[in-house]
């Protein structure tokens, strides 16, 4: 599903690269942690999946597609497959939360009667049935961040990304989230979640890719934070 | 059918967040454009003006006070056979100094001063081509009894190039204010992408195409282009009516007229020039500077 080979990435003007002859590789269904200090290349990870950056080495090859080598027409088509979310929630402030998912589908050519029939029901996905026409600042960070997935979540892409989608909530929250995420996953979508929050970690057992400096330190089945 | 509707009303509301700059940008489109056509029409009209004014064109041959009678006829035999020529005029010393008199007579005083023999005779020759002059003034220059062979091309060359100054002058209006025009609509559109950055960065990462993202942008400076036409054109008209038809058509013996078809020619090549002008000025923004 997902292939990382020998990739290093430098930035222009670092001294050192963010992520240096990394490889690994992620199954169709798999859940996986990549943990790490600040700065130690993990988001630079999601960054190249998207292709928002390209490596400075190495192949990344995703959905059985060559991201490396992938023209730039052809990347919107490419995005279409991957949802996202951050930490940050990146909702449109002036647009309910029906609206920002509904946002998501009409730019991608979708017409209104799609929406109106699949917005509420991924909106009821992620708990948030009978809030669809709140805006955003009316809903709280946990629920901000349910309108995120339920965007990134309503094309039913093959892969979920999510840089550090806990970093701005409480814990509580935060296990609500890590539930719906995890919901997420057995519908057979591929979860990729950067994050240092040691707690989740620990709880969700999963997948555990340690990245310090650039590099892996750990691949771990069913892993802790350690 | 769907995103038509979603990229019209991005593009009005755009146009109307920001609407101080959309009028100024609209009005320097509108007056590069205005000199871009008046320029154009000058153009034009001089063409036509000079095959109206070589058809009418003569080369005048003054002759010698003491020219003998035989002198003069062989002389206008000779000009009456030659190949270059298409007819021979004689003028006579008082039809000349009729001609003066009435061509000055707003000026009396130069009139009184002058003796009705003091004006040279002449033959006014025109001429199959107009513009062999030089053969013609080569082939008569050294026979006897001619004082001075004038061309009237040299007078009506000082009249075009007054009027290819004048062009000039214009297409230098149209390029200065052209580029004012293209740094405005530069600007206006980093504006309306810096005040559509969120959605812009939502579009990107679900994967809205390119041209879905960048089309409202583009179309903003299409838009206001084809209005900035509208009134150039408009302007032209106006100037047509109250100028070239108005305050100068006096001069409508000395001026060809222009023509309604001209001026209507001029709403095309304008609006044409400045949507596409404006559509890859906003696209190169877009593209290389603001990178949407």
């Amino acid at each position: 599903m997902i292939r990382l080979d020998h990739v290093t990435k430098t930035y222009p003007k670092a001294s050192r690269p963010s992520l240096d002859d990394v490889t690994v590789g992620i199954e169709k269904g798999e859940f996986v942690f990549f943990i790490g200090p600040s700065g130690s290349g993990k988001s630079t990870i999601i960054k190249l999946l998207l292709h928002e950056v390209t490596p400075t080495k190495g192949k990344v090859v995703v959905n059985a597609k060559d991201v490396t080598t992938m023209r730039s027409w052809r990347i919107p088509s490419f995005r279409r497959s991957i949802g996202c979310v951050f930490q940050d929630f990146r909702l449109l402030p002036n647009r309910t939360a029906y609206e920002n998912v509904a946002f998501a589908l009409e730019v991608i050519g979708k017409s209104k009667g799609v929406a109106r029939r699949v917005v509420p029901e991924v909106l009821e996905l992620v708990g948030l049935g009978g809030k669809e026409h709140r805006y955003p600042h009316e809903l709280s960070g946990g629920e901000q961040q349910r309108v995120a997935v339920a965007r990134a979540f309503v094309n039913r892409p093959l892969i979920l990304l999510a840089d550090e989608p806990t970093g701005n909530l409480d814990p509580d929250t935060s296990i609500e989230i890590m539930r719906l995420l995890d919901r997420i996953n057995r519908t057979g979508t591929t979860v990729v979640m950067v994050t240092h929050d040691s707690n989740i970690v620990n709880q969700m057992r999963r997948r555990v890719v340690e990245i310090e400096s650039g590099r892996i330190v750990r691949d771990q089945a069913r892993g802790v934070y350690g | 059918m769907q995103r038509w509707k979603y990229v019209l009303t991005e593009v009005l509301t755009g146009l109307w967040r920001n609407v101080t700059m959309t009028v100024a940008m609209i009005i320097t489109m509108a007056v590069s454009l205005t000199m871009l056509g008046a320029s154009l029409l000058l153009y034009l009209q001089v063409n036509d003006m000079r095959d109206f004014y070589y058809d009418k064109i003569e080369v005048s041959i003054f002759l010698k006070a003491d020219i003998t009678q035989d002198q003069r006829s062989t002389l206008q035999n000779d000009l009456q056979n030659d190949a270059l020529v298409q007819s021979v005029i004689y003028e006579s010393k008082e039809q000349a100094y009729q001609r003066f008199t009435t061509q000055f007579r707003d000026a009396p005083d130069l009139v009184a001063a002058t003796k009705p023999d003091s004006l040279p005779e002449s033959f006014r020759v025109k001429l199959k081509d107009p513009k062999k002059v030089q053969a013609l003034s080569d082939e008569f220059r050294s026979r006897d009894g001619i004082s001075e062979i004038v061309d009237q091309q040299e007078l009506l060359k000082k009249v075009f190039a007054i009027l290819g100054a004048l062009q000039n002058l214009a297409l230098t209006v149209a390029a200065v204010q052209g580029i004012a025009a293209l740094l405005l609509v530069a600007n206006t559109i980093q504006v309306a992408a810096y005040s559509k950055r969120r959605e812009v960065a939502v579009m990107k990462l679900v994967g809205a195409s390119n041209w879905f993202i960048q089309m409202p942008f583009v179309l903003e400076a299409v838009f206001a282009g084809l209005i900035g036409a509208i009134l150039a054109f408009v302007t032209l008209v106006l100037a047509k009516i109250f100028i070239i038809d108005g305050s100068l058509k006096p001069l409508t013996t000395l001026l060809t007229p222009v023509a309604w078809e001209t001026v209507w020619l001029q709403l095309p090549i304008l609006a044409g020039a400045s949507a596409v002008v404006a559509a890859v000025t906003a696209w190169v923004t877009l593209r290389f500077y603001v990178r949407v």
